[in-house]
């Protein structure tokens, strides 16, 4: 089939080299890769994702700042220095003064503190109630599923930022009534994600066979299922935290955000948005920065393990 | 006879993050007027690339006709513009996929996806279109063309679906079909409906066909001659008889070996040991050579000289050079 | 079809009945709203109150009569402007808010569309990379933080724009961006990872194999199947951009029904608050009632059983 790359023709091939070739099986039979087990594997394919892992990266920065932030500043963080009012960023204050002369470096951090907070609390209440009530639903099945995703479908009609308003209003607004006003519908995502995670794992005919050859079931559920079933779940909550931090800034913005002496990135930013026009940038810029950052980091991080935890993508 | 397709030397490569895949090494084809050729492989072997190529299909990035030509009648497809091999397409030269469930664009109605083709090449009214649309779904047996003509491609089955596909492909009357494993995703008794389908259109329209599989049986039933492709190269080709009863190389003998046949029963059934070969460094020798239970050293070395034993059959195997023919007759001893 | 547009209208009822009598509950319960006990210091008002909410009959009675109002599209009276009912400040106020959502909506829905489309046909290219910064940008940014910028740099800085208000279309540029630019990216991102998908798909393979042009294969076949995720994610998307106008409106002094609230909610002004918000509630699950029979005409295989929304 070669017949214009007939350079090698048979006379010029030395007859020794007619000989049998010892059989060399490993050859034929090489394993292109080591077996990893998958959370090996994801995290593998979570690092070659260089914007996840700067994310990721950033949030572990955040969250020591956090931590250690208010330490590296000798300021008290409701400390009012009115005559120091609006100085911009300087060596004494590194992220400069607000209107009440309080220092916004170490406010950036007691606020990231609040918002973190409020975040991480959202997305953990979200999913203790998404998969109790998921789980449920998806593990009774039947008439019970139907009733209690009926229910879902009737909350998740409702307007969520709606509601959340409507409960700190009558509530009063703190750092609890707002956790609780975002998670009184925010649980209905994770919960239908849940019982999809669930209902998927009945049918796993693996699930039905360990059952009845007895295999040990701690066994079954950490090779197979939680693989199988975590990654939606993590990537929700990846996506929740940024959302919640959205909503409290959206609340502070109605007034309705964490209240004094606490100061939440949200309120921060809203109580600087007429001194921007005064040319106080900084007061707004750290407060909107983080916020931004967080938001971009989570969901840089969500698209990265979406993508990661794919147990379909693993090749 | 007349040929309407001659491919020479075809190399296609593709650029991944992990280097270059050689995935055509040099393939040398020809096909005659209304005839079937079977290229036959398995999965990986270049067999879906050389007929996309062809199609000038390959996503260029990555993929890239690196070298050799094609050529269709008198024109030189690698040379042709984007715009040309539009004209080509679909009307000149057509194409099958694999999956009937995945070729339909599920949310146009079928009456839609049939005449598309036709009007975007034939300067034709809408109700002559849906005239012809309606003499293929006939063709293709489909029964109540009329009303299944307003359907979306979910209301049909798989093996109607395929009928509907290939009725698409035919309805510009193009001179060669290629059909891309038409048969892998179906059911046995669908499978051998579509197959009759071909034989029948082949019959009514003279179309010439290319068919990729790597289903032996699918050859047996509707090939005229087969090509056995194998990490990227061709490496025996023959009339059906041929490659059935007087096959040469190894490889086609296994492949061979690994179906099941009725006349030969009580036989075992041995499948092919290991793995195709790494495309991204091809080995220089024969390919085949690390699975071969012949592999001689100079298969390591040197890729074979075709051997020509007939008109048709030609084989490209180091066991054909006489030294070879001197070292199995003593090992047979 | 028929079967499924009653269920979903049943489901819509039973959502807006846990909307109307939440808000009862609540009024009933805390302190200071009208329905409670206590007793108003507004002469006027409270006349106002007792004749609207039937302050003196039992609460079943209270309840019943209040839903009844609400069926009939009488939301009650203000408590901290007199004589002014919730219905009037609806009247003068939504159909601003409406004109800035619709405008918001088709703006951000052509952009976030188009640069998709793009970005998806130059997979990584200068144009992705651009699409998917913006993209980033947009959905990182709280529109309060974006509103405040484009103010202060636009109309103050360089002067190009009028700062505030709603009364020309130069005036609508500014807040029309601020509000677009999150839901924008949102469709942007979204039809760009579809389009990419069904750009592999086979039967777009098919209609090049038929020999059909690039646009027509994107425009006939790919964008129809790229667009129906964002058809289902345009219930959130309306309701974020409902709940943006109340910001956008504050900060842009633009005298629409978001403006109302957010100074209504500073006012505790309850009845306000509640008529608003069972309003809009009304509105929004309608939206999404309307999205999911769209996505049903839109995709054949769907015989609208399948829940819309994100």
């Amino acid at each position: 089939m070669e017949p214009n790359k007939m350079e090698q023709s048979p006379g010029t091939i030395p007859d020794e080299w007619f000989k049998w070739k010892g059989k060399d099986t490993d050859a034929a039979e090489t394993v292109a890769r080591p077996s990893l087990s998958y959370w090996q594997d994801a995290w593998r394919r979570l690092v070659k994702n260089k914007l996840a892992m700067a994310g990721l990266l950033f949030l572990i920065l955040l969250t020591l700042f956090a931590i250690f932030g208010p330490i590296l500043s000798p300021y008290e963080v409701n400390k009012q220095d009115l005559p120091n009012q609006y100085q911009p960023p300087s060596s004494d204050h590194w992220f400069g003064t607000d209107n009440a002369g309080r220092d916004v470096f170490t406010r950036t951090w007691y606020g990231a503190r609040i918002s973190l907070f409020v975040g991480l609390m959202a997305a953990l209440i979200d999913l203790s109630i998404g998969i109790i009530y998921g789980g449920l639903s998806g593990y009774k099945g039947g008439r019970t599923d139907n009733i209690m995703m009926r229910i879902i479908e009737v909350l998740y009609g409702l307007p969520y930022l709606l509601v959340v308003i409507l409960l700190l209003v009558v509530l009063g607004p703190s750092l609890t009534t707002i956790i609780i006003a975002l998670t009184v519908t925010g649980w209905v995502g994770m919960a239908r994600i849940v019982r999809g995670q669930v209902l998927q794992i009945k049918n796993y005919e693996f699930v039905l066979a360990s059952k009845s050859f007895g295999t040990k079931t701690p066994r079954i559920i950490r090779k197979n299922l939680l693989p199988n079933t975590m990654g939606p779940i993590i990537v929700q909550m990846t996506l929740t935290v940024p959302s919640a931090i959205f909503a409290e800034a959206f609340l502070s913005f109605l007034g309705l955000g964490i209240q004094a002496p606490y100061a939440s990135w949200g309120v921060m930013a809203n109580d600087s948005l007429g001194a921007i026009l005064s040319g106080n940038w900084w007061t707004l810029f750290f407060p909107a920065f983080f916020i931004s950052f967080t938001m971009f980091a989570f969901n840089v991080l969500g698209d990265g393990l979406q993508d990661a935890l794919d147990p379909k993508l693993r090749k | 006879m007349e040929k309407i397709l001659e491919v020479k030397d075809l190399h296609v490569t593709f650029r991944t993050y992990g280097g270059t895949v050689k995935a055509v090494r040099g393939v040398n084809f020809h096909l005659n007027k209304g005839e079937t050729l079977a290229i036959v492989g398995e999965s990986g072997c270049g067999k879906s690339v050389t007929s996309n190529a062809i199609m000038r299909l390959i996503p260029d990035p990555p993929g890239k006709i690196s070298n050799g030509s094609i050529r269709f009648k008198e024109k030189e497809i690698t040379r042709l513009t984007e715009k040309q091999m539009r004209s080509i397409r679909g009307v000149d030269i057509s194409m099958i996929f694999q999956d009937p469930m995945t070729a339909l664009n599920p949310t146009l109605t079928i009456g839609t996806q049939l005449v598309e083709g036709l009007q975007q090449h034939r300067k034709i009214s809408a109700s002559e279109a849906k005239a012809k649309a309606l003499d293929m779904l006939e063709l293709v047996g489909i029964p109540n063309a009329v009303e299944r003509l307003k359907q979306y491609p979910h209301q049909f089955s798989g093996g109607m679906r395929q009928r509907i596909v290939i009725a698409m492909a035919l309805i510009c009357e193009p001179e060669l079909l290629i059909a891309d494993e038409p048969t892998t995703a179906l059911d046995v008794t669908i499978q051998a409906q579509i197959l009759e389908l071909f034989e029948k259109i082949q019959d009514a329209t003279g179309v010439s066909i290319i068919l990729i599989t790597h289903d032996l049986g699918v050859v047996a039933k509707i090939a005229d001659r087969v090509a056995v492709m194998y990490a990227g190269k061709i490496i025996e080709v023959g009339d059906k008889r041929e490659i059935f009863y007087e096959s040469q190389h190894p490889y086609t003998k296994g492949l061979l070996n690994s179906v099941p046949r009725l006349d030969l029963q009580g036989e075992k059934l041995t499948p092919i040991d290991g793995t195709p070969p790494d495309l991204f460094s091809p080995p220089e020798g024969c390919p085949f050579s690390a699975r071969c239970p012949f592999a001689m050293e100079v298969c390591d070395k040197v890729y074979p000289v075709t051997t020509v034993r007939s008109t048709s059959h030609e084989v490209d195997c180091w066991l054909q050079d006489e030294r070879a023919k001197q070292l199995l007759a003593t090992a047979e001893k | 079809m028929l079967k499924y547009i009653a269920k979903r209208l049943l489901i819509m009822a039973v959502t807006l009945w846990v909307i109307v009598t939440l808000t009862f509950i609540l009024m009933v319960t805390i302190p200071g709203s009208p329905l409670n006990s206590e007793r108003n210091t507004n002469e006027t008002v409270q006349a106002n109150l007792e004749a609207h909410y039937n302050l003196d009959e039992p609460y079943y009675v209270q309840y019943f009569l209040y839903i009844k109002s609400i069926v009939t599209f009488d939301f009650g009276p203000s408590i901290k402007q007199p004589n002014q009912t919730v219905n009037e400040l609806l009247g003068r106020g939504f159909p601003i808010s409406f004109e800035l959502g619709i405008i918001t909506i088709v703006v951000a829905l052509l952009s976030g569309i188009i640069l998709g489309i793009l970005a998806a046909l130059r997979h990584n290219g200068i144009i992705d990379y651009l699409a998917i910064s913006l993209a980033v940008l947009g959905i990182s940014i709280p529109n309060f933080v974006l509103a405040t910028l484009l103010i202060q740099k636009l109309a103050v800085d360089w002067n190009i724009l009028p700062p505030a208000t709603w009364s020309s279309p130069a005036h609508m540029i500014l807040p029309v961006i601020a509000l677009a630019t999150g839901p924008m990216a949102i469709i942007a991102r979204l039809t760009r990872s579809t389009m990419l998908e069904v750009l592999t798909q086979d039967y777009i393979k098919m209609a090049r194999a038929k020999g059909l042009s690039p646009w027509k294969i994107v425009l006939k076949h790919a964008l129809r199947n790229a667009l129906m995720p964002v058809v289902t994610i345009m219930g959130t998307l309306l309701a974020g951009i409902l709940t943006g106008t109340f910001v956008i409106e504050k900060i842009f002094a633009i005298p629409g029904m978001g403006r109302y609230f957010v100074e209504s909610i500073n006012q505790r002004d309850y009845p306000v608050i509640m008529g608003t918000t069972v309003f809009y509630s009304g509105f929004l699950i309608f939206m999404l009632f309307l999205v999911d029979i769209i996505y049903g005409i839109l995709d054949p295989r769907i015989k609208l059983h399948k829940k819309g929304g994100a």
